[in-house]
């Protein structure tokens, strides 16, 4: 079990963390607007995450933390 | 639970302001990854250049000077030998690098100054709204070649560590990309090695990024990532181009 923490108003919405994600952990909120005026990324299936950083290590805005 | 990943501190807390998508903020990310790393932050100077990175003064932790347009090698190369227990890097887009600051990128590479370069190449001029740049692919759109690069009007694109590599000065050369996670592990590698040869005093360090601009590019992010696996490293192959240190 693994805990992700995002920085949510830093998020621009590429999505290209839930691209790199191999347990489809990660979305963009469609329901939701950030102060950017983004869909910030969201865990939606946070207990299948697996602590591999891929989602982290291509952020370009770094605004995820993973612990394992 | 022990932390995996997290903003490496000589990387600045604020937002970019980079495009959705734009794969400079990983490489900035890997930069100061290798400062942290290596514990220089202190006596790290940075370069920034103009272009889309203008504002990477911004960015990071240590001290940061902002060069005209294409002379950070040069202003690296003052900095550096003023005082050479600095870490001095500049971070050059291909506008600045391999356009206009040609000249001071070929000669800092002949004199073998013991500078690092991170050298961006995303194949257009972003800043200024996606024109061609010097490294735009042949037959690629942009703002001002609508119908493609026409070759035979424009020459064809500038292959910087091919033809840095021909030098005898440089220490070392690199080409690599962030456009996947094994990429980017690589490309860290590569920035690493950079930085370590100028702690060690070997000399001229330059590792060129094959970097995505979706905007420009007219893609999203995830297409212009796959675009440099289709287009751009078939052209820009990856690899060491110089390694003296091999050599030896």
């Amino acid at each position: 079990m693994a805990k992700l923490t995002f920085k949510t108003d830093k998020c621009k919405g590429c999505g290209l963390c839930v691209d790199a994600c191999p347990k489809g952990v990660l979305a963009l909120a469609q329901d939701k607007i950030n102060q950017k005026g983004h869909h910030p990324v969201e865990a939606v299936n946070e207990a299948a995450c697996i602590g591999c950083a891929f989602c982290a290590t291509m952020c370009p805005d770094c605004i995820i933390k993973v612990e394992r | 639970m022990a932390v995996v990943f997290d903003k490496p501190h000589a990387l600045a807390d604020v937002p970019l302001h980079y495009c959705p998508g734009c794969t400079h903020g990983i490489v900035h990310r890997l930069v100061a990854e290798v400062i942290d790393e290596l514990g220089i932050e202190g006596r790290t100077i940075g370069v920034a250049p103009v272009g889309c990175s203008v504002m990477a003064y911004d960015y990071f932790n240590c001290d940061m000077i902002e060069a005209a347009h294409g002379r950070a090698p040069a202003v690296a190369t003052g900095v550096k030998r003023s005082d050479p227990e600095n870490i001095v890097f500049t971070y050059q887009g291909d506008g600045d690098l391999a356009s206009i600051g040609m000249a001071e990128t070929v000669h800092s590479a002949a004199r073998n100054e013991n500078i690092t370069i991170i050298f961006i190449n995303n194949a257009i001029y972003g800043m200024t709204g996606g024109q061609m740049a010097p490294t735009s692919l042949p037959g690629q759109v942009t703002q001002t070649s609508p119908y493609g690069r026409d070759t035979s009007l424009c020459g064809f694109p500038i292959k910087v560590c091919e033809m840095l590599s021909q030098l005898d000065g440089p220490e070392y050369l690199e080409r690599v990309a962030v456009n996947n996670v094994k990429n980017v592990k690589n490309a860290k590698k590569a920035i690493k090695k950079a930085f370590e040869n100028q702690v060690n005093g070997k000399g001229f360090s330059l590792v060129e990024v094959i970097s995505s601009c979706p905007t420009n590019w007219g893609m999203t992010p995830k297409k212009a990532l796959e675009w440099i696996d289709e287009k751009m490293i078939p052209y820009y192959p990856l690899g060491v181009y110089k390694d003296r240190s091999a050599e030896k």
